[in-house]
């Protein structure tokens, strides 16, 4: 990491699918831009690097008022009633439409996109606390986690940072 | 949306246009001695066959589709993997890479 060089962090905090985005969206191009960038994992957000987890996350369309049936092609605002997004395999429905469309555009899935964050010289650290919460170990992580850091860690290498929380 | 304003500068000893980030505005403009000169001004000394490899794609794949590729997409199309991007075109090869190649910024965000 140079010093002066702009220094864009992340603090991911959210394990749906759809919160797993945008930092790895706004991570990858600030690389692209030139600038360092760090992602800090906690609480459910460590779900994007749990190697049982990263493959499998989800958007549950119950309480998502944002989620219309426009997205399948239904004109108007209709929305997903909340009682339909209980059903089973709602949110599996849900979740195969996201990828479907995120597909299209041809944007990599999370493991993916994670790998090619690392390689372009992304830091990936974990929240100590919810690690031990969760009761999970260093190999639980997927390859490229740098290491398993408590809040004053964090404080203290992003001093000068900008810091999106997410 | 803003408007951008467009000057022209002289590079290796040819007068074309850029944008005011510097990017050159009319691919058709572009030659290999300015891509030369243009990789210096990036602090790329030498550019070697490596270089070139992707400056390539990103001249042909920017003539067949209208834009300027994106990193994931050089990397997927021209087989060259995110890690050797950023070694050869350090701090920011998204926008290193066009550059050189005398394109605009990428459109895409991946």
């Amino acid at each position: 990491m140079s010093e002066d060089n702009r220094h864009l962090v992340f603090i991911c905090s959210k394990g749906n699918l759809d919160m797993a985005y945008p930092a790895l969206v706004m991570g990858w191009a600030a690389l692209g831009n030139g600038l360092d960038v760090t992602i800090f994992f906690t609480f459910w957000g460590l779900d994007l690097i749990r190697k049982d987890r990263v493959d499998h996350l989800e958007i549950a369309p119950v309480a998502n008022t944002s989620m219309k049936m426009s997205m399948m092609g239904v004109p108007g605002n209709l929305g997903i009633p909340n009682l339909l997004g209980v059903l089973p395999g709602m949110t599996a429905f849900a979740t195969a439409l996201m990828k479907k469309k995120m597909d299209e555009l041809e944007v990599p899935p999370v493991r993916e996109y994670l790998e090619m964050l690392v390689d372009g010289g992304a830091k990936l650290y974990a929240c100590k606390m919810t690690v031990d919460m969760m009761g999970l170990k260093e190999e639980d992580f997927i390859d490229g986690v740098e290491a398993i850091v408590t809040a004053s860690d964090f404080i203290d290498m992003t001093e000068g940072a900008q810091i999106i929380f997410i | 949306m803003t408007t951008q304003t467009i000057t022209t500068r002289e590079i290796a000893g040819k007068t074309v246009h850029v944008n005011e980030e510097g990017f050159m505005t009319d691919p058709s403009e572009w030659t290999r001695e300015i891509a030369v000169e243009l990789a210096k001004e990036e602090g790329i000394e030498e550019l070697t066959p490596e270089h070139w490899k992707i400056i390539e794609f990103c001249r042909q794949d920017a003539a067949a589709t209208g834009a300027a590729p994106t990193l994931r997409r050089i990397s997927k199309q021209a087989g060259v993997p995110t890690k050797e991007l950023f070694r050869l075109f350090p701090k920011g090869p998204a926008k290193k890479v066009a550059k050189i190649a005398g394109l605009g910024k990428p459109q895409g965000c991946v």
